[in-house]
């Protein structure tokens, strides 16, 4: 179990290297970080001075070996565009887009999971066949259309402006964009469960708890749905580890002034530390849900404790 | 127990439907039977000849495809209502336990085994204070060495022994009157199958419960059973004490039944001639995992054989005895670590590009599960010509062959254009047959060819094997875990254990007087043989 948990850490360690990695070599590729910083018209000598100011006179390797350093030193860097540390700016935006991603995946969880389990206790059925059409829908409707929808709807149904009050984070703000962002994968948890659910189901140990005489429910609850949970908990790591990136959209949708904004407003103004820093923390999270997913399957499944 | 005499169960002209679109109207039809108290019942039949369907009928757990449309099931002289009832099923999971084949599957992966069999005794009102005492108590019954520490394991720590014992336990934990076992015993290496076969018939007397014994196998009825139905084709065919159906079946398929079961070794005598296949002192290890969790697995070590040309070499074991691994070794699916394999005097191990193209023409292999084996998106003439076509031959020619090919194994020329979802399990090895003989080979590697079929369907399957070797004269190595299968054809046997050989030399020999312990021992567990006498 040891060596489970030591190859798993050290798989993290190295895809987090690769990233910050190529996260260096696509920034170089982009252009001249120099040239952007300076004024559209600078002469040559300001572009040298920049170049040389921030060591890019330097041979590549040694350029590389100090970013790596200045990471591991957790300095990640200014904000060319405000001055301000590119940490800093991204922790600013942090809670908003955890609040609207969290509230999000509560809603795809509990809906979705819902929805899946009824679809297939009610296999074949109009019921089942409902929530099948719906999860499609709902995983086929791009959020940014759905999001205009929303508004549209809002505004000339209901009279109220639900596209975004600026800064205000607030429980009636919120909920709009996490409708929006938990729409489709709603569609997939219930897609998901509900194959997953079907698949245990036929397991011939539920077939020998009925005949043990063990009640419907209590297969249900105790056996069927634990057992059924295990694949979801990667789908669960997945939408984790997306929570920081995957409501870019929905932001700018929405007004909502979380990280997503921030990383659509960086890339427009060529504010290189925070573009870098975000796509760092990003590739992070997913890492980090990752890890523990492969630990929560030590705990949930006995059968992985004995490799 | 009020009346010793009356029956514990008893079914009359019992009929369970099939859904429309069915080969047949009827799953089952007019089944009677009766189970007096202390009796085991044994219901033989092949695959697909409705006995499951009938276990589940008792137990209340039928598909709802398949009602119960005729006749009555008295469980203790009362009617079993034809509806799953819940409120009835709990009542029934007291008097009747049930014991599945596979019994690691019959059991939740992610709880403690202790918690599944505790689970039963709460569902009946049990309280907390006396649920796990009676748990321990039972799995000491039923022999587990260690009862404490295999109330805590989970079924994938278990062996499959050990799994069915943890599953009989939970049958037998509500003391009831009946228990249902639905090929107990199946899946299981013949040494522990004898194990299971014995406890069942100590629990039985322990328990004071009847038995119904689902199975296909006579050695296993005769070792069991006092009564015997046999069935085909969802009804009964003959029924009546198993002392006088064994010895004097009247019904012509109960005949072929006990035939086929029967372990001959007459017709075999070792033929003296070239060598073809040779491994000399071979070993094979496993490495499992990477980096920090790195284990070895020896699969195969020191194992010689020899196998001249046109004989038949059966390699006789357990299951994990390394059987499958030595047949990788030979076919060179896998490199060897130690030893060496000669095809003809040539080390395997050199072979390269053309020379290799050829001997994986000359030594070709059926596998054991008949439906992975096929590509279900192939038309069974394409699989059957590919070879052929990949070793050069021109498309034309190797579809001829391929159609001579399949009449050669039995199959009509029509079959050439259909998919192998339409065949039976039998049909489908003929074809895997055929496609491995198509190439020509001079050495046939058979992994457990017969053991996924029905014993009337393996025996047909066996005599194809033994015409076709006489009149194209290939060499086989024939592996199995059924020494029936073993003394039916093989000319000369190795046995192996823990990937090492025990014993070898000609078949008859060593059947009829075998040296090694572990020989000895496989042999007298074999159901229905004893001291060297079949059935």
């Amino acid at each position: 179990m040891t060596g489970f948990i030591l190859s798993k850490l050290l798989r993290a360690f190295i895809t987090l290297l690769l990233t910050v990695s190529l996260v260096f070599i696509f920034i170089r590729f982009s252009g001249d970080p120099a040239a952007a910083m300076a004024p559209p018209d600078a002469p040559q000598e300001v572009i040298d001075y920049y170049a040389e100011k921030l060591g890019l006179d330097k041979p590549l390797w040694v350029q590389y070996t100090s970013y790596l350093a200045q990471i591991v030193k957790g300095d990640f860097g200014y904000s060319v565009d405000s001055g301000r540390s590119s940490v800093s700016l991204f922790l600013d935006r942090l809670p908003a887009t955890l609040y609207l991603g969290g509230f999000s995946l509560l809603i795809a969880l509990t809906v979705g999971i819902s929805l899946g389990t009824v679809a297939a206790l009610n296999r074949g059925n109009f019921l089942d066949r409902g929530v099948m059409a719906f999860s499609v829908f709902a995983f086929a409707m791009p959020n940014f259309l759905f999001g205009l929808a929303v508004i549209l709807i809002g505004a000339l149904g209901f009279q109220t402006y639900l596209g975004g009050q600026g800064a205000s984070i607030s429980w009636v703000g919120v909920l709009p964009p996490a409708l929006t962002l938990g729409l489709a994968s709603t569609g997939s948890y219930a897609r998901f469960s509900r194959s997953s659910l079907l698949e245990t189901i036929n397991k011939p140990f539920l077939l020998a708890a009925e005949a043990r005489g063990i009640p419907r429910t209590r297969r249900l609850f105790f056996h069927a749905m634990p057992n059924a949970a295990i694949p979801l908990v990667t789908l669960i790591g997945l939408s984790l580890g997306g929570l920081i990136a995957g409501s870019v959209v929905t932001e700018q949708v929405f007004a909502w002034p979380g990280v997503g904004q921030l990383l659509v407003r960086s890339v427009a103004t060529r504010d290189i530390a925070t573009v870098q820093f975000i796509v760092l923390a990003i590739a992070g999270t997913m890492v980090v849900a990752n890890l523990l997913v492969d630990f929560l399957y030590l705990i949930i499944d006995p059968r992985i404790r004995v490799q | 127990m009020k009346n010793t005499n009356a029956a514990i169960l008893e079914l009359s002209n019992v009929g369970i439907g099939l859904p429309l679109g069915a080969d047949r109207q009827w799953a089952v039809r007019d089944i009677s039977l009766t189970i007096l108290p202390q009796q085991t019942l044994c219901l033989v039949g092949e695959s697909g000849s409705g006995k499951s369907v009938i276990a589940q009928a008792i137990m209340g757990i039928l598909p709802a495809a398949l009602p119960l449309k005729e006749g009555t099931i008295k469980l203790l002289g009362k009617s079993i209502p034809k509806q799953r009832s819940p409120s009835f099923n709990l009542l029934r999971s007291v008097k009747m336990g049930m014991v599945f084949q596979d019994a690691v599957a019959s059991l939740n992966p992610i709880k403690k085994v202790g918690h599944q069999l505790e689970e039963i005794l709460l569902v009946h009102g049990i309280s907390r204070k006396e649920r796990k005492p009676r748990v321990l108590k039972m799995l000491s019954a039923v022999l587990l060495p260690n009862p404490e520490s295999a109330y805590r394991s989970y079924p994938h720590e278990m062996s499959g022994g050990q799994a069915q014992r943890i599953v009989i336990a939970g049958a037998l934990l509500l003391n009831p009157s009946l228990l249902v076992a639905d090929e107990p015993t199946t899946a299981l290496d013949v040494t522990t199958q004898a194990e299971i076969l014995e406890l069942i018939t100590k629990l039985k007397v322990e328990f004071n419960t009847s038995v119904l014994f689902i199975t296909h196998d006579f050695g296993v009825v005769s070792e069991i059973g006092d009564q015997i139905a046999v069935m085909k084709d969802g009804k009964i065919l003959e029924q009546g004490s198993v002392k006088n159906v064994l010895k004097n079946p009247q019904n012509e398929y109960t005949q072929r039944l006990l035939k086929a079961a029967n372990l001959d070794t007459s017709k075999k005598k070792l033929k003296e001639t070239e060598e073809i296949l040779k491994a000399d002192n071979i070993s094979l290890t496993y490495k499992k995992g990477f980096f920090f969790n790195q284990t070895k697995f020896k699969a195969v070590q020191k194992v010689s054989l020899s196998l001249t040309a046109g004989s038949t070499l059966a390699v006789v074991g357990e299951s994990g005895s390394g059987k499958s691994s030595l047949a990788k070794c030979l076919l060179r699916l896998e490199n060897t670590n130690a030893g060496k394999i000669y095809y003809r005097g040539k080390d395997i191990a050199d072979l390269k590009g053309a020379h290799l193209r050829n001997f994986r023409s000359k030594v070709q292999v059926v596998l054991q599960d008949p439906f992975g084996a096929l590509d279900p998106r192939f038309k069974i003439i394409d699989a059957i010509a590919e070879g052929p076509i990949i070793h050069g031959s021109s498309w034309d020619e190797a579809n001829s062959r391929a159609i001579e090919m399949l009449s050669l194994v039995g199959l009509t020329p029509q079959s050439a254009e259909r998919y192998p979802q339409e065949f039976s399990g039998g049909q489908r090895q003929r074809i895997c047959i055929a496609r491995a003989l198509i190439m020509r080979p001079e050495v046939l590697i058979a992994d457990e060819a017969v053991s996924a079929l029905d014993v009337s369907i393996q025996v047909k399957i066996l005599d194809l094997f033994e015409d076709l070797q006489k009149r194209l004269g290939f060499a086989m190595v024939f592996i199995t875990h059924d020494l029936h299968v073993a003394a039916a054809i093989s000319d000369s046997v190795i046995v192996m254990k823990d990937g090492q050989v025990v014993e070898s030399g000609p078949t008859s020999s060593v059947f009829k007087n075998p040296q090694a312990k572990y020989t000895k021992m496989l042999l007298s567990s074999a159901p229905g043989y004893q001291g060297g006498e079949a059935l």
